[in-house]
């Protein structure tokens, strides 16, 4: 089964048209010796039912959002999706068609990516956004190269540790052989300290970046970090939930010059990672500078309002080695998935949404604290997650609660070494106070259970 | 017809206190938002988003929707974006709750049905390219070239090499692979390209023991199985460079010659492409890298390794160069790939490089007495047309040829690619076309060179809109719907 149409003669006659004796004579190009002489070795075909039972065998084996509770978060989060994403994003109209370089034969995308574009000005309170990049790690890198080539400073970069450590990672990796240094700040009270900030940032600083809400689910003090980038003539970076933005203030309210965020929680399915898609918006004065697709609005012949993918000029297929980028694609059906979910939220679903979250967060952490006894690890304010400090192996503890079917939170010492008694909880607006209540619960169990002492 | 519903924006439908969400109450105390977060935090009032009933919602999107060319409803020969069919079967399993509902960050305990696919995964993209480690982590073929030389990077690294600084490409490459080596710290130099195959005196005058990689496209971007690959190859590793190999064009290969088997140390696939994950209207797409094994140390981290009937992540590789990017990878594409290469089987995949090839070669057949074929009479999985004697004698270019097509239905192949060929147009049927779309497609090319040039020049009529100002849009960027703007 390869979904080839041609009947064996069909393919005799073509082969009469070419010209050609048989298909092994079209691949006459193809050296002799390095031709594979054997079958690939793979699995026997499998046809719809056979894979369709396999695959759900495959699925069978796995615990999830849907057959589990789950307040893991950490970049990734059980955000509920309404039915008319999915409506909307099962058109196979959107998802078998390719970039929309043919403007006349894509106005359904490029229309709904300039809708988009707009959408996320709206969230973020900035003048402009792209279509969407990779997810929310190249996001910052993106970020950071851009702001590399806008000041002209290409020495210093400096990233709060609390920041998503993949997403520092990233930057990382993407930087190994380029000009700028990463300067990691440490925040050992859970956020960026300006006063710390201050000490490092000079006038080789291309740029700050920080995440509000942070890693560890705690805001950062972003007004005073942005201050302190302007007066050094340095770029606020800032990395953002856009569910957040329901109740906490606009990055362009508060300084950032250029805005990021993953955007998972915008109608896209955890997927055990992927695909997501990146948000990127920023100052009007650095459109050019701007990495990956972009769509703009122009008129037809007749004058017509039509979009049309713009600045081009920016990009590797006419720039090559220049580009401001090398990315090609942008998350295109993600980005579909998120301006949708965006619509059917609305300013007031918005808000709703991130209100059940802070409150059931609160509600969570709270009894947790009361409860068990565990300690809130930093003592600042916080959205949709936080970080908690027990007595109990976290790793154990956390797999008890596996075993009640309960996803209990993001053990941190595998990127924090100081914080291997800590785990950081993320309840969104799909928790019930019955679930939160569950999770005390299994934590009571499984404390009770690893040191038999404890809450006698 | 044209419906408001569509040519409206969101914005301009929008009206106060529409919505179509309802959440449910809270279950929790209500204390006021003041005691749970300080006030200098929060904002007057949430972002001003459109406000739209459901029913409107829908019928905006869905109409917009209709405003496409789309494999379901069009033949869209895209040159070297590979528009295959995408099997519904693909789409239903991939959103089994079991599989999209997996966190990235869960206990390995929890997830072993993905990993076991993602494992398998890695082991059938190894055989495929004749390689021998997988990195599933990159997430557009993008991103996996720039993973790739990163990879090479570390390596020459590793052994001392650090004058290796440059990296050498065709100048009919794909315009990812100079970009791609920039960000990866390289220097690109071009290749000359001699009768459509890479220039050997080229190739060999600006290798030395500074380059670290040739990236070469194989087929090519004009649809030609370099012949001389192996000497070519060879010629990289004798002077100490790594071959990478840009996968676009696996289409043409499957089963039949492996990267690996030709010299290629290194190469990116294509999922979205070559194992048909639908193209989104650009992308997600999702790019693995496959290399030999000198290069598995430095592959991303993690990989998913088997430990008796267990598989898991593993993190801890020390020459790794890191991640590029968070979490696991594209798994909703990687998935589909996985549901491709298990439906056909070792002959299935066979099957479709020489079905391929052949409807190519078949519709090259069809147009090569009425079109320009600078580059023989014979091709693998595309081939690039030209339009320049067109353009002499009837003032006709290629992308007129592209917008009139649109009218007869049938989206218009890639123009102006590669650079290498003046008035390109690159045609890329795929395996899973009939032989009655290939006869009138190449009709309706046939009968367009002899319409008109005026007809053409003012082409497409029949869509919703013909010809924008590129130039406009360019020049006064609007990039965003503004009120009363």
């Amino acid at each position: 089964m390869s979904y080839v149409l041609n009947t064996p003669e069909q393919q005799a006659a073509m082969l009469a048209a070419i010209g050609a004796r048989s298909l092994e004579e079209l691949f006459q190009t193809v050296p002799e010796n390095l031709r594979l002489k054997r079958p690939l070795d793979l699995p026997a075909p499998l046809s719809e039912i056979e894979l369709t039972r396999h695959v759900g065998n495959l699925a069978a084996r796995n615990r999830h959002a849907a057959n589990a509770l789950c307040f893991l978060g950490g970049g990734a989060y059980d955000h509920f999706i309404p039915a008319v994403v999915d409506a909307v994003c099962s058109r196979s109209e959107y998802y078998t068609a390719y970039t929309p370089y043919q403007a006349e034969a894509s106005q359904g995308s490029l229309q709904a990516f300039f809708e988009f574009q707009t959408l996320i000005c709206q969230l973020t309170g900035m003048e402009v956004a792209n279509a969407s990049l990779y997810e929310g790690g190249t996001s910052v890198t993106e970020a950071v190269l851009m702001a590399t080539g806008i000041t002209n400073r290409h020495g210093k970069v400096i990233v709060a540790e609390s920041v998503h450590p993949e997403y520092r990672q990233t930057l990382q990796t993407y930087l190994a052989n380029l000009e700028p240094n990463v300067t990691t700040l440490p925040t050992p009270n859970g956020f960026l300290d300006p006063e710390d900030l201050k000490k490092t940032l000079d006038d080789k600083t291309a740029c700050v970046v920080v995440q509000h809400p942070n890693f560890f689910g705690c805001l950062e003090e972003v007004e005073a970090v942005a201050k302190l980038c302007h007066d050094r003539g340095a770029l606020f970076i800032v990395s953002f939930d856009p569910i957040s933005l329901g109740l906490l203030k606009k990055p362009g309210d508060y300084g950032a010059d250029i805005a990021v965020a993953e955007g998972q929680g915008l109608g896209n399915p955890l997927n055990y990672g992927g695909p997501y898609l990146g948000l990127l918006a920023c100052r009007e004065a650095y459109v050019r500078r701007i990495p990956g697709r972009v769509v703009g609005q122009t008129v037809d012949r007749h004058g017509r309002r039509t979009f049309v993918l713009t600045l081009q000029t920016r990009e590797q297929h006419i720039r090559r080695e220049k580009a401001t980028s090398n990315i090609c694609t942008n998350q295109g059906l993600m980005a579909l998935r998120a301006a949708v979910h965006l619509t059917a939220l609305g300013p007031q679903g918005l808000r709703e949404t991130a209100e059940l979250c802070l409150r059931k967060a609160h509600y969570a952490a709270t009894q947790l604290e009361r409860e068990l006894g565990f300690t809130r690890r930093f003592d600042r304010p916080f959205f949709k997650e936080f970080t908690l400090r027990c007595e109990t192996a976290v790793p154990e503890l956390l797999g008890h609660c596996l075993e009640d079917g309960i996803l209990a939170g993001l053990a941190l010492g595998r990127w924090y070494p100081q914080l291997k008694d800590c785990f950081s909880v993320a309840v969104t607006e799909k928790r019930t106070r019955d679930e939160i209540d569950a999770l005390t619960r299994s934590l009571r169990l499984g404390v009770q259970w690893l040191t038999p002492t404890a809450l006698a | 017809m044209e419906k408001n519903q569509s040519t409206a924006l969101l914005f301009e439908m929008s009206c106060p206190g529409r919505r179509c969400t309802r959440l449910p109450a809270c279950d929790v105390p209500e204390l006021p938002l003041t005691e749970l977060l300080p006030a200098a935090h929060l904002t007057d009032a949430p972002p001003p988003l459109p406000e739209i009933g459901e029913i409107d919602l829908i019928r905006h999107f869905v109409n917009l929707s209709t405003k496409n060319m789309a494999i379901d409803t069009n033949f869209y020969p895209l040159g070297s974006c590979t528009m295959k069919y995408n099997p519904k079967r693909h789409e239903r399993l991939a959103g089994l709750p079991g599989l999209a509902d997996v966190h990235p960050l869960q206990d390995d305990r929890s997830c072993q049905g993905t990993l076991q696919l993602l494992f398998e995964m890695q082991q059938y993209l190894a055989e495929i390219a004749g390689l021998h480690g997988v990195s599933l982590q990159p997430a557009a073929g993008a991103q996996g070239e720039l993973t790739a030389l990163l990879v090479a990077s570390a390596y020459f690294k590793d052994r001392g090499e650090l004058k290796r600084k440059r990296v050498l490409i065709p100048d009919s490459a794909h315009g990812t692979n100079p970009a791609s080596a920039a960000i990866a710290g390289f220097e690109a130099v071009q290749i000359k390209s001699a009768a459509g195959y890479v220039d050997l005196e080229d190739l060999r005058a600006k290798l030395d023991d500074r380059t670290a990689v040739f990236m070469i496209t194989n087929p090519n971007t004009l649809g030609l199985f370099e012949k001389q690959i192996a000497t070519i190859t060879q010629m990289v590793h004798d002077v100490g460079g790594l071959v990478y190999l840009d996968g676009a064009n696996m289409n043409a290969i499957l089963g039949i010659t492996r990267p690996g088997d030709f010299g290629a140390d290194m190469m990116h696939y294509n999922v979205h492409k070559t194992f048909t994950g639908p193209h989104g209207a650009g992308g997600p797409g999702s790019g693995p890298i496959a290399v030999r094994d000198m290069l598995i140390p430095y592959l991303p981290a993690p990989l998913v390794v088997k430990q008796g009937e267990q598989y898991r992540l593993d993190f801890d590789r020390p020459k790794s160069i890191g991640r590029v990017r968070s979490f696991f990878g594209n798994f909703g594409i990687l998935l589909r790939g996985y549901c491709y290469i298990r439906t056909l089987g070792p002959q299935g995949l066979r099957e479709v490089s020489e079905v391929a090839v052949l409807n190519a070669n078949y519709l090259l057949s069809q147009v090569k007495d009425h079109l320009d074929v600078p580059h023989g009479d014979r091709c693998m999985h595309e081939f690039v047309a030209s339009c320049r004697h067109l353009r002499r004698e009837r003032n006709i270019s290629a992308m007129e040829i592209a917008k009139r097509l649109l009218d007869y239905g049938y989206h218009a192949p890639t123009v102006y690619f590669p650079l290498v060929v003046p008035e390109a147009l690159m045609i890329e049927p795929t395996e899973t076309e009939s032989k009655e779309t290939l006869d009138a497609f190449a009709q309706t090319l046939i009968r367009i060179k002899d319409e008109d040039p005026e007809l053409l020049r003012l082409a497409p009529h029949t869509l919703p809109r013909s010809r924008p100002d590129e130039v406009r849009a360019a020049k006064e960027p609007i990039l965003r719907w503004k009120p009363y703007a």
